[in-house]
């Protein structure tokens, strides 16, 4: 059975009514007429499915609609058209950090960003000291998040949802944050995740990054599915169509 | 866990046990920031309303006058109460809002992040019954043996929040403007609520207006069973029985309506 199934999904923003906030910009619309016929498909048709177990990257360019795709595979968004199905508990690496009160100390959010993934005190306490290990802040513990350094911040939010164990992976362009060090160490967590049976979900444009880790890429081009394969073929051939200017 | 976004809306319902946790580490967010880096801390849940009360007291003694027994501990009963639901609402309505950056990106029971704002404040209401039960002390007023069932309306207006922080939370985001339009609200609110003045002191009509106010009948339970020693008859618990159950109905239909959209608003 697969993990993730996707089955004919469209997902329609109407852009106007998104963007309309104060009282003067709705009358203007109302006026010229953009208020209900803006829309805007992000995805059209997309459909595809993922066994347990398989390391798949989304690419495609800005704005070509893998960030929503993940969103729905999330649970955070509906489709308006289509069925998303997932089997599985998801660990969202989506944005690093979100969930975080920059007022709290390290060890206070732990505990919050745990229970955000829905975990309990108790199982929080048992992985503690292996998330603070990993991301080597033993002297900044009882220090209030927001006088971390970017960095130090991705870093507990990295360990934090790859410590606690997940049958899904989720991760929106995470490991372009840290240093070189530290991204060497993540990328090691996440092969390490993947042996052990973990499905791995990896948004990027970052076409290295994506051969390195997944063996399967799916190419979002204008919410299109434009190319579904092993990962270096479909990577040369979105390159490739990069390269030609399209 | 199974989800299926098209054909059945997973319901909140089915999260709560496993977000039980969430619930919790958020109110203790919500006390921990609360008074982070005041010199007194909690102190101040039960220092704030003994001022308060000091200060109306001394406004209301001297410059309006009202015939009322014991004007201090009826003074905080009905701040107390109030002040809850004052705070409850103002910080439930925003808390989907200001979450919204987690909401965008990891799935999460909405609900939770107006309800954890009313339960916080309920901590903090509990807090305050300290500062009541000093006015007792310091006022020699009795102990009556109905002080055992002050939880009732206290609970009852429990409930009563948490429908209103679910309902105004869930039309913030569609309607932005509310959280300004909520503070004249509270404040005409207020005026309608006999905090500092007994209801008899009103023309006959507009005590019959008053009466539709829920929070006087919840604060009227208070009044009674601390310092009136008697159960108040049925008319008032029907009264907050009835509007607690509404109000949490009303919260939660609307906001399990609204809450599929929010993410196109946030």
């Amino acid at each position: 059975m697969p993990i993730i199934q996707v089955q004919d999904v469209s997902m329609r923003f109407n852009l106007a009514q998104e963007k309309t906030e104060t009282l003067k910009e709705y009358a203007v619309k109302l006026l010229k007429h953009q208020l209900f016929f803006n829309e805007f498909y992000a995805l059209q048709n997309v459909s595809f499915s993922i066994e347990p177990g398989e390391s798949v990257a989304l690419i495609g360019r800005n704005g070509s609609g893998k960030s929503t795709m993940l969103k729905l595979i999330a649970g955070v968004m509906y489709p308006t058209r289509g069925t998303v199905t997932v089997n599985g508990e998801i660990a969202p690496l989506i944005e690093l950090g979100a969930g975080f009160d920059l007022e709290l100390t390290a060890r206070e959010n732990v505990f919050l960003n745990g229970a955000v993934l829905g975990h309990d005190r108790d199982y929080m306490q048992e992985h503690f000291q292996n998330i603070i290990d990993f991301a080597e802040l033993w002297d900044f513990v009882d220090v209030p998040v927001k006088n971390y350094s970017s960095g130090m911040i991705a870093r507990l939010g990295f360990s934090i949802a790859t410590e606690v164990k997940a049958d899904i992976l989720a991760c929106d362009e995470i490991l372009s944050v840290g240093d070189f060090m530290f991204q060497q160490k993540c990328h090691d967590r996440m092969e390490k995740m993947l042996s052990g049976g973990t499905t791995l979900l990896f948004v990027s444009h970052d076409i290295n990054q994506v051969k390195q880790l997944c063996r399967r890429a799916i190419w979002i081009d204008h919410g299109h599915v434009r190319g579904d394969g092993p990962a270096a073929e479909v990577c040369d051939a979105y390159v490739a169509a990069m390269q030609r200017g399209e | 866990m199974q989800h299926e976004h098209a054909g059945q809306l997973r319901t909140s319902w089915g999260h709560f046990t496993k977000y039980r946790p969430l619930i919790r580490e958020l109110v203790t967010r919500d006390l921990k920031v609360k008074y982070r880096r005041s010199f007194l801390g909690y102190v101040w849940s039960i220092l704030n309303p003994l001022l308060m009360m000091l200060l109306q007291t001394l406004v209301f003694s001297y410059m309006f006058r009202f015939d009322i027994e014991n004007f201090p501990l009826y003074l905080i009963c009905g701040n107390t109460l109030f002040n809850f639901f004052n705070e409850s609402t103002n910080m439930g309505m925003g808390s989907v809002l200001g979450n919204s950056s987690l909401i965008k990106k990891v799935y999460v029971p909405k609900f939770i992040f107006p309800v954890s704002r009313v339960v916080s404040s309920f901590v903090n209401l509990l807090f305050s019954l300290a500062a009541i039960l000093l006015v007792m002390l310091i006022t020699r007023s009795a102990f009556y043996p109905t002080l055992l069932l002050v939880w009732a309306p206290l609970v009852l207006l429990f409930v009563f929040c948490c429908g209103m922080a679910l309902l105004l939370s869930a039309l913030a985001v569609y309607f932005r403007d509310l959280q300004y339009l909520y503070g004249i609200l509270t404040m005409a609110w207020m005026y309608a609520t006999p905090l500092f003045y007994p209801l008899s002191a009103l023309p006959g009509f507009m005590q019959a207006v008053v009466k539709l106010n829920p929070l006087y009948h919840y604060i009227n339970c208070l009044r009674c069973l601390v310092m009136y020693g008697f159960v108040p008859g049925p008319n008032t618990w029907f009264a907050c029985i009835a509007s607690a159950l509404g109000m949490a109905l009303l919260g939660l239909a609307a906001f399990r309506k609204l809450q599929r959209n929010f993410i196109l608003y946030l």
